[in-house]
């Protein structure tokens, strides 16, 4: 069963906690254990990355802990890869030396 | 909720008793270690600053906190006799704690053969002494638990930060002081720490905190990067959420206080609430300076499996990747792997951690504890860098 975790509940975001492909679907599970429900993924998403819950537009905060953890630099749709390619941070933007391919 | 342990002179309560051995100059740290080797529960401890007094004020500081904790059972402080940093400095800021507390001189004993023998002499009828002491039971409000993440990997703000953080909150109910320290994990995340802060001058203090460590690290020369590539194919897109995944495992409770750690002086927690303690990252520093706040207890989570253990702070490790776990059995107190498998929920893993806590602090020995003597060092900014960045380390 693939899996994500929807750390608070005003979360937007889920992180997978196993490696899923393109058209899986992933329960997602909150800090309880209990499940929320399932979102179709679009593409692969590696363990660790995150998964949209909700549709972003560009601009859009990115929730997670509860928290802003930056936004959507693209419009998101649910199910989408949540990561540098479509967000980035309000804070620091991550230096040019560092490679951001994530495949 | 109450844990057992030892009832201390000056009030607070140890949950082991050791006999700290204590270098105060680099010439006799041969001395301390050899007597610490010949006495079961004896510690040594030491500063490589040189023998200066001037400067050093803050190795004077973190040494009296370290001597002072409260699993410190007994202290000799052992000098050469020709130091600035005498040991005097030590003991007269020692004499309120009420511990048995000894000095030795290499030169007045005549050399470091007989410093050997005599320190051996003490530390054991200290340990003698120490063995009659009984454990009596105690409020958690009495136990102070420091919480530090390291070797961490894309489960960390998933499994072992995010069970410590629901274990910390338990501890908060129950009164505990809970201490966090490491200022540059926190950059990224201060808008957090402002919401969670319990008063205005919390904010301003942690706000101090943070731009000094922005500043010490935006020198020229210094060769630092908030995010590397290996946070980044782990998940982590933004300096905010590694932050946060840090910070995880202080839980939900206000930030009551942020603890000065500076040539002025070296704070504790007073009351029951979560602590931001001034410092740094490097490890054995870090694991140093909450032991100098005070802290009787250290639990320490990872993702790639480190087997950090504190000298004088018995050290619960919660691993949060089941891969390292299993590679990292026998060092590893607590499986938090079982949550990404899903055996189990953060919750569920996260009242484990607080019964472990209760459990180590009343005397079950953790997997490292006794196998390797724990990790020390102190921590002393350099006041010309302090100066050329515009840091002042007073709050």
């Amino acid at each position: 069963m693939n899996r994500a975790i929807m750390v608070n509940s005003e979360d937007t975001v889920a992180t997978l906690l196993n490696h899923a492909e393109a058209g899986d679907s992933v329960h997602i599970l909150t800090a309880q254990g209990k499940e929320t429900g399932t979102v179709k993924i679009g593409e692969p998403i590696s363990m660790g990355h995150k998964v949209a819950l909700l549709p972003m537009k560009e601009g859009d905060k990115v929730i997670k802990y509860g928290a802003v953890i930056g936004q959507a630099t693209r419009p998101i749709r649910v199910g989408d890869h949540v990561h540098v390619h479509n967000m980035k941070s309000l804070r620091l933007a991550i230096p040019l030396n560092v490679p951001t391919n994530t495949k | 909720m109450e844990f057992s342990g030892y009832q201390r002179n000056d009030g607070r309560v140890g949950i082991r008793n050791l006999v700290l051995v204590c270098a105060v100059v680099e010439c006799v740290e041969g001395i301390a270690r050899k007597i610490a080797e010949r006495v079961k529960s004896a510690v040594a401890v030491t500063h490589h600053y040189s023998c200066l007094h001037l400067g050093n004020e803050q190795v004077v500081n973190t040494m009296v906190g370290i001597a002072e904790n409260p699993n410190s059972a007994g202290v000799v402080l052992i000098g050469m006799g020709c130091e600035a940093l005498r040991p005097e400095i030590f003991s007269e800021r020692l004499s309120g704690s009420g511990k048995p507390l000894e000095i030795l001189s290499c030169r007045e004993m005549g050399g470091t053969a007989r410093t050997i023998d005599k320190g051996i002499e003490i530390a054991r009828n200290m340990e003698d002494d120490n063995r009659a002491l009984e454990r009596e039971p105690f409020p958690l409000d009495r136990l102070v638990v420091a919480v530090k993440c390291g070797g961490s990997d894309a489960t960390s703000g998933l499994a072992a930060n995010a069970s410590l953080g629901v274990a910390v909150d338990h501890l908060i109910r129950a009164g505990s002081p809970v201490v966090f320290t490491e200022p540059i994990e926190a950059i990224g995340g201060e808008e957090e720490l402002y919401r969670r802060a319990a008063n205005e001058e919390v904010r301003t203090r942690i706000e101090r905190v943070i731009s000094n460590e922005e500043n010490y690290w935006k020198m020229s020369g210094a060769r630092m990067e908030f995010m590397c590539k290996g946070n980044i194919d782990g998940g982590l897109s933004s300096i905010e959420e590694k932050a946060l995944g840090a910070l995880h495992k202080t839980g939900s409770a206000p930030i009551v206080g942020v603890l000065e750690n500076s040539a002025r002086k070296c704070e504790r927690p007073t009351v029951s609430g979560i602590y931001f303690q001034d410092g740094t990252h490097l490890e054995a520093q870090a694991v140093t300076n909450l032991a100098a706040a005070g802290a009787q207890i250290l639990v320490f989570t990872t993702g790639v499996g480190a087997a950090l253990e504190g000298l004088i702070t018995p050290t619960i490790r919660v691993c949060g990747n089941p891969t390292s776990f299993a590679q990292m059995k026998a060092d590893m107190d607590i499986n938090a792997g079982t949550i990404i498998e899903g055996r189990e929920s953060i919750e569920e893993v996260g009242s484990r951690i607080f019964r472990e806590i209760i459990e180590v602090a009343s005397g079950k020995k953790t997997k490292l504890e006794g196998l390797v003597p724990g990790v020390f060092d102190i921590y002393r900014p350099d006041p010309r860098l302090d100066s050329l960045a515009g840091i002042s380390r007073r709050l």
